[in-house]
């Protein structure tokens, strides 16, 4: 129980971080701000029930009023803004993540968890985050889809991040994956 | 931690968080209940004034909170203007701005234990439902101390990629910010297993 209190924890503490650092660059030089891809980790690594606690832990940190998304936007305010599905897509997002890592044993972890983050950092995160923009912006499906698309590439390449990610700390930390005790 | 509480002292620091959050919630209900260009405006107006009345400083602070705004009412507004229905997106901007900036006010008057005493109250009660809250309040407490600790560690790694060499860095500092952590999680839990039984943890005593 400390060690899961302990886990989640960090796990919010570190979505935060990288959110915070400066912008990371993919090997061509093309800059990413990392702070959905610590989301996915959240799933990969925590599993689904944990993952998601830590996500719903740094939104209710950022509810309270602290400056922990990137660019240091936070509290009330970005609950009622037109980005509020896609935060309700990390939760359902990092569970559905954690789920489908644990499911796809009979791959490989690294290959696993790229699969998992692209379908629920990606399908089951936009779902929430168009209906909200629907709403929000009082938008059609198509515009709300079209406004999005551009951001489809970026999210694939962070799956595959989160993926290489995740087999090089099961490496590193054999185990700290739950679902794949061996490593 | 740097928070989002305003410097500047106002007699809405002083009112009780779960009045300005009970309001909140009120009239941001109301500001999608009527679509009228004049009610929005009005509306708006409003919410201008209940910042005007501490001072133009003060409402400066708040329009620049609003700044990651602008892309959508730019494309919100193109949008209808090219549809033929700029009275519709008018209403659509016009409570946008109210509604964020209104949610923007409660936190930039809130301070963060009353925040947290307001979320305890709120949460009190799940208890009868067997959710140990007291742990809510223990988790957010060690995000809060964590996350200048974990930040100072990334800046670390971050740094060291920078001494060696000529390229920003990379995505491959990632796990080691993680790997760090995951080493951390471990001390931590056994520091708290050492000082506390969790299984009895309550934020009151």
């Amino acid at each position: 129980m400390e060690r899961n209190i302990a886990l989640i924890a960090l796990f919010a503490a570190l979505i935060a971080v990288l959110g915070l650092v400066p912008k990371l660059t993919l090997m061509s030089g093309i800059p990413i701000t990392a702070q959905s891809l610590g989301v996915m980790l959240c799933g990969t690594v925590l599993g689904a029930r944990r993952g998601m606690l830590a996500v719903l832990l740094f939104l209710l940190l950022v509810a309270l009023g602290l400056p922990l998304l990137a660019g240091g936007r936070g509290g009330l305010g970005v609950f009622a803004g037109p980005t509020v599905g896609f935060l309700i897509g990390w939760v359902a997002g990092a569970y559905v993540i954690g789920l489908l890592t644990a499911k796809l044993t009979s791959l490989p972890l690294g290959l696993a968890a790229a699969g998992a983050a692209a379908i629920g950092g990606i399908v089951v995160l936009y779902v929430p985050g168009i209906i909200g923009m629907m709403i929000m912006l009082d938008m059609t499906l198509q515009t709300a889809f079209l406004s999005i698309f551009a951001f489809i590439p970026g999210d694939l390449i962070k799956a595959g991040l989160a993926g290489a990610i995740t087999a090089s700390l099961a490496r590193a930390r054999p185990g700290i994956v739950a679902s794949r005790p061996a490593g | 931690m740097l928070a989002l509480v305003s410097p500047i002292d106002t007699p809405y620091h002083r009112l009780p968080a779960g009045l300005k959050f009970g309001a909140l919630s009120l009239a941001t209900v109301a500001l999608f209940l009527f679509d009228m260009v004049w009610m929005q405006t009005a509306a708006l107006l409003g919410v201008v004034a209940l910042y005007l009345v501490i001072g133009l400083d003060f409402l400066r602070q708040g329009a620049a909170a609003l700044r990651p705004l602008w892309p959508f009412l730019l494309l919100v507004g193109i949008w209808h203007f090219v549809l033929g229905d700029p009275a519709e997106g008018a209403v659509v901007c016009l409570r946008l701005l109210s509604a964020v900036a209104l949610a923007n006010l409660v936190t930039m008057t809130t301070r963060l234990d009353d925040a947290v005493d307001l979320l305890m109250w709120l949460l009190a009660p799940l208890r009868r439902l067997g959710v140990q809250t007291g742990l809510i309040a223990f988790s957010i407490a060690l995000v809060i101390r964590f996350v200048p600790v974990m930040l100072d560690n990334a800046r670390r790694l971050l740094e060291s990629w920078r001494a060696r060499s000529h390229r920003r860095p990379g995505w491959q500092v990632i796990a080691p910010i993680f790997l760090v952590a995951l080493d951390d999680a471990t001390r931590v839990a056994e520091a708290i297993r050492a000082r506390a039984d969790l299984s009895t943890y309550n934020a009151d005593d």
